[in-house]
Formats: structure tokens, C-alpha cells, sequence
């Protein structure tokens, strides 16, 4: 498999990056080398084989659902890049 | 330079207990030995002299009461990974410059409480993707160790200030996070002891996310001796992580020491590569040599899909990292760079924010787990990594630790791999199988190049079993008695 500048066009848009215009070819064969050297990976049998998805071998942990965290609302808004009256500020998003 | 910089961290904790020295001189001198270095090394992005000497002076008032812990009034450095609350932590990355968070990560908070003092953070490839330290949004560090011309020569990455400020003795011990062998790799090319325990022993939590499941935070130490203390300060059950192991800890500075005698070796063939440098293929064998000179048995052993290692995990790395990275929108922390409407803030944000290894690797992550492409990429990758695990289980059926190379070369120079990415992913070759496989795995110093340059020796050993990895290294480091330093020119 192999992709080209608008696969490289529609990934960035998935991935919401702004569309890196005068790096596009340098993308496509980047990615390109990247995608045929994992290729190597259909060597592999396996068949039957569980997919891993992490070393963890207990199940996940489960505590009582109730509100252990809070009340800090100064803090949470320390970093944001725009903030009025203990709320974030982002841009219109409801016409 | 300062003498007692020069020291380890368990000699100057003996020191510091004894109050021949207290942790506010060291803490003062240390600012000033980090300060000096910067123009340098490149190796620090961010002080915080008043929270230094406020921890340092905590220190020596527990120190005078016959209190404190078990790193008491030791300075460390911190990896620019890691929310140090009140310090900026912005995984050397534009979209997180200026990040101050109002919590502590657990791993530092483990530190502090063992009596560990913030020294400074340390540079990083940008959210720990990178082999070099290339990719920091500061620009390179330079490792204390030079070329045999005098070249500039990478630390190794992603932990690459981490590295090079244990190497140039500017601290008594530092955290790194290895995803791939960010800890290790770094470690082999600065003459540092580079260690990550089993996943899950260390905390993850308010450590900045790559891959999840695959991330594993650490110390770098001068000694293994060293390496054992700062892992037990940083480690243990961490509710806020629900990956962290229940398990009780180990007394893993018990460990160093002990005999190896009657331990079973195994050397794995697959990790001969090709093009690998003789002297690498040569400080192994002194390993195997040393190691079977103590009592060892050396077994020959195959790990049959270590070369389908790195492939894998530049599918499960890419589509962890893309997943993760998603929330850097510019909205509720971070920079923002506004467009025309609410997806072109976003595309704006992340365009502006993340380098280009960053964003090459979320495009990577986000083409392995998209439509039509999920079965073909990632759940193969994930079954290869399977594949990786077993080859392991099978092989400790046989034997108790695995020797091998940490890194398939000696630090290279700055900018010689930096326009070809594959070139730069195989320096995890030794390494990433660890990460894979979730397995305690360190790198200790073992000799050096014709070029004088240090090349280090991994030690992997099965989950939770730390301890053997710690003797068998304790037993290298004795054997190697590796002393070399790299000139000071750095102060």
C-alpha cells in the first residue's frame, strides 16, 4: 500500500493539522518509506494470535463512583489560552 | 568543577545525613554548576531557583532532626516529561511552551517525598519522539562526551538532557521515560546507567502521554548502585494510574551485589545485526565473558521476531501517539492559534504547535487506525507484538536474564540521521522488544570505542523481577570497572 499527496492531504485533515502545503511531497515519501518498511510485518504468521494491548496482566482496576476531585476551578483555568469569568473562551462552534 | 558533584548519589546522601555538607550548599552549587553548563550542553529548559533552595532547606531541617528520607537533599533533574507543579513543563514542544501545571506529576511527588530536591528540567525530543534529542523545540543538546575531532555528538533521545546531565555531573540522578529505549539508549551513549522497570511499576500519571501502553518512566544514575535507589524513590501503586501494578516493591538496592553465580544467561543471535560496528559485537562478547567468568552459565537462545520488533512499534507507537496527542486542541490549555472557524483553530493549533517528527508521527498513527487500514496496520502490529512477548516467555523458560547491546552504535553526530527517519528509528533495534514486552530492561557502561566513545551492555530479565536485572548488572559494572569521564568543557 502506498499513498499520495491527497491521501497525505486527507490524513492531515483527519488529524487536524493545518495541511503542511510545501512539505506535501516531502510527506508522501516520508510516510511512503515508513509504510513499505512495515510492510515486513505481513511476514509474520499470525494466525490464531491474540492481539496485545498492553503487558498489563490484571484486569482493570474499579473504584466506587463518587466524586473524589474538585473545586478547583482557578487551577483548571490557569493555562487556558483565554478565560473570562471562570470559563474557558473558544472559538463559535453553533451557527 | 565541583568535587562533590562528582560524587554518587548514595555516597552523598551518606554525606548529607552525616551534615558534612547540607542540601542547601549543594542545591546552590548545583543551580550554579547547571547554570554555568546551559550555553554549552543546551541541556536544561527550565529553573526554579526559589522552589531549589526551599526544598533544599526542608531537607536539612529534616536532616538535622535525624530525619528524611531515602535520597534526602539529593538534587535531580527532571525531564521535561514530567508536571513539576508551578515549573513549566512543555515536553520540549511550541504547543506546550509556557505550561505551568497546578499538580505534580506521581513519579516526582515520589521523589520529593523520598527527599529528592527539583534541580532543574531537562531537554527532550518533542513529546519523546525522536532518538537524537534533535527534535526539542530548544534545539539539540550537545553530549559531554565529543567526537574524536571534537565534533558535537548527540546524547542519544528521546531523554537526551536527562542523560548528559548525570554524564557531565551536574546532578546525582535524573528521570528519563522510555518508550522505546528513550532511557537506554541515551544512557548507553553517555557512560550513564539508564534503567526501566516492569510497565506498570512506575506511575504514568501527569507524566505527558506518547504511547501508552508503552511508556515506561526511569531514572539515569552513575551507578547501578544509584540507579536501584532512584527507582525504588520513583516507584510503587499509584491509584491515579489504573495501569500501575499493585504489586509490593522489591528492595532492589539489596539486590546490587548479590552473586550471579549459577544464573542463566541467554545471548540471543538475532541481535547481531548488519553494518553493526565490531566494537560492539566485541564489548559483548567481554559481557558474556565477565558474566561467565562470575558463575553465569551462558545459553544460546533465539528471540525469532526481534527484527519484526521496530516495525510494530512504529504502528502501535504512532496510533497510541495520534490518539494521545489529540487533546493538545488549543482550547483548554496550551497555545492557540486562531482561523476562520472552529476547525481551522484546531488545524491552525496543531500545524503551528508540533514539530515535524510530531506531526509525521500522529499522520502515521492516524492513517494505521483509520478506515479500511485498522486490520491491515494496527491489529496485525498488535498481534506481532504478541508474537515479541512469547518469544520472551519462552526463552525465560530457559534462562533468568537476556545480555544483550543497548544500541547498535557510539553516540553519532548532530545532524547525520536527522533527514532519514528510518535510519534514526533503528537505533532502537536493542531496545524496543523491552518496551513491546513490558520487561525490566537497563543499560550499564561497559567499555568504550576506538574513538574513547562509552558503549553500554542491556540486561533484560521477566516481568517483576527487577532484582536479577540489578545483579546482573551490578556484576557488569564490577567487571567492566568503568571509569572513563569526558573532558570538562562544559564549566
Amino acid at each position: 500500500m502506498s499513498v499520495t499527496a491527497d491521501d497525505v492531504r486527507r490524513i492531515a485533515r483527519l488529524a487536524r493539522i493545518a495541511e503542511p502545503t510545501d512539505r506535501i511531497d516531502t510527506l508522501v515519501g516520508e510516510l511512503n518509506g515508513i509504510l513499505n518498511w512495515i510492510e515486513q510485518l505481513n511476514e509474520v504468521d499470525v494466525d490464531g494470535v491474540e492481539p496485545m494491548t498492553t503487558p498489563v496482566k490484571f484486569p482493570l482496576p474499579q473504584r466506587v463512583d463518587e466524586v473524589t476531585d474538585g473545586n478547583c476551578r482557578d487551577k483548571v483555568l490557569a493555562n487556558a489560552p483565554s478565560s473570562d469569568e471562570g470559563f474557558f473562551v473558544v472559538p463559535k462552534s453553533v451557527e | 568543577m565541583s568535587e562533590l558533584f562528582k560524587l554518587t548519589l548514595s555516597d552523598i546522601t551518606a554525606k548529607l545525613k552525616a551534615r558534612e555538607v547540607s542540601a542547601v550548599e549543594l542545591a546552590t552549587e548545583g543551580l550554579a554548576l547547571c547554570e554555568a553548563a546551559q550555553p554549552k550542553l543546551n541541556a536544561f529548559t527550565a529553573f526554579d531557583a526559589d522552589k531549589t533552595l526551599a526544598m533544599a532547606k526542608a531537607s536539612d531541617e529534616k536532616l538535622a532532626k535525624g530525619e528524611g528520607g531515602l535520597i534526602e537533599g539529593a538534587p535531580l533533574a527532571i525531564k521535561d516529561l514530567f508536571a513539576v507543579e508551578g515549573v513549566e513543563t512543555a515536553a520540549s514542544s511550541n504547543i506546550l511552551k509556557g505550561f505551568k501545571p497546578t499538580y505534580e506529576s506521581s513519579v516526582t511527588a515520589k521523589l520529593w517525598d523520598n527527599g529528592g530536591v527539583f534541580l532543574c528540567k531537562t531537554s527532550m525530543d518533542e513529546f519523546a519522539m525522536g532518538s537524537s534529542n534533535e527534535t526539542a523545540n530548544t534545539g539539540p543538546v550537545n553530549n559531554p562526551w565529543k567526537g574524536p575531532n571534537g565534533e558535537m555528538l548527540t546524547p542519544g533521545g528521546s531523554s537526551g538532557g536527562s542523560a548528559a546531565a548525570v554524564a557531565a555531573d551536574l546532578c546525582f540522578g535524573s528521570t528519563g521515560t522510555d518508550t522505546g529505549g528513550s532511557i537506554r539508549q541515551p544512557a548507553a551513549f553517555t557512560g550513564t546507567v539508564g534503567v526501566k522497570a516492569t510497565y506498570g511499576r512506575t506511575s504514568r500519571w501527569g507524566a505527558v502521554a506518547f504511547a501508552s501502553s508503552l511508556d515506561h518512566p526511569g531514572p539515569f544514575a552513575k551507578t547501578v548502585k544509584d540507579s536501584a535507589l532512584m527507582l525504588q524513590a520513583m516507584s510503587g501503586h499509584d491509584p491515579k494510574d489504573s495501569t500501575s501494578l499493585p504489586n509490593e516493591l522489591p528492595d532492589f538496592v539489596a539486590a546490587v551485589g548479590q552473586s550471579v553465580k549459577g544464573l542463566r544467561i541467554g545471548v540471543p543471535k538475532e541481535y547481531r545485526v548488519d553494518g553493526m560496528p565490531g566494537e560492539i559485537d566485541e564489548v559483548w562478547q567481554k559481557g558474556i565473558d565477565w558474566l561467565k567468568a562470575a558463575g553465569c552459565e551462558i545459553v544460546d537462545i533465539s528471540l525469532p521476531h526481534t527484527k519484526y520488533a521496530l516495525p510494530a512499534y512504529y504502528i502501535v507507537a504512532p496510533a497510541e501517539a495520534s490518539s494521545n496527542l489529540a487533546r493538545y486542541d488549543g482550547m483548554r490549555y496550551g497555545n492557540r492559534v486562531e482561523g476562520t472557524n472552529l476547525n481551522a483553530t484546531y488545524e491552525n493549533t496543531r500545524g503551528a504547535g508540533f514539530g515535524h517528527e510530531v506531526q509525521r508521527r500522529i499522520m502515521i498513527g492516524t492513517y494505521v487506525l483509520s478506515a479500511g487500514y485498522y486490520d491491515a496496520y494496527y491489529l496485525r502490529a498488535q498481534k506481532v507484538r504478541t508474537r515479541i512477548l512469547q518469544d520472551f516467555e519462552q526463552a525465560f523458560e530457559k534462562v533468568d536474564a537476556v545480555l544483550t547491546p543497548s544500541a547498535p552504535s557510539a553516540a553519532f553526530e548532530l545532524g547525520s540521521k536527522s533527514d532519514d527517519p528510518i535510519a534514526m528509528y533503528l537505533n532502537d533495534v536493542f531496545t524496543v522488544t523491552a518496551n513491546l514486552a513490558g520487561l525490566p530492561a537497563m543499560s550499564v557502561p561497559a567499555g568504550v570505542d576506538k574513538d574513547g566513545l562509552p558503549l553500554g551492555l542491556q540486561i533484560i530479565t521477566p516481568a517483576l523481577d527487577e532484582e536479577t536485572m540489578f545483579k546482573v548488572g551490578a556484576a557488569i559494572e564490577d567487571s567492566a570497572g568503568f571509569v572513563a569521564k569526558p573532558d570538562n568543557w562544559w564549566s
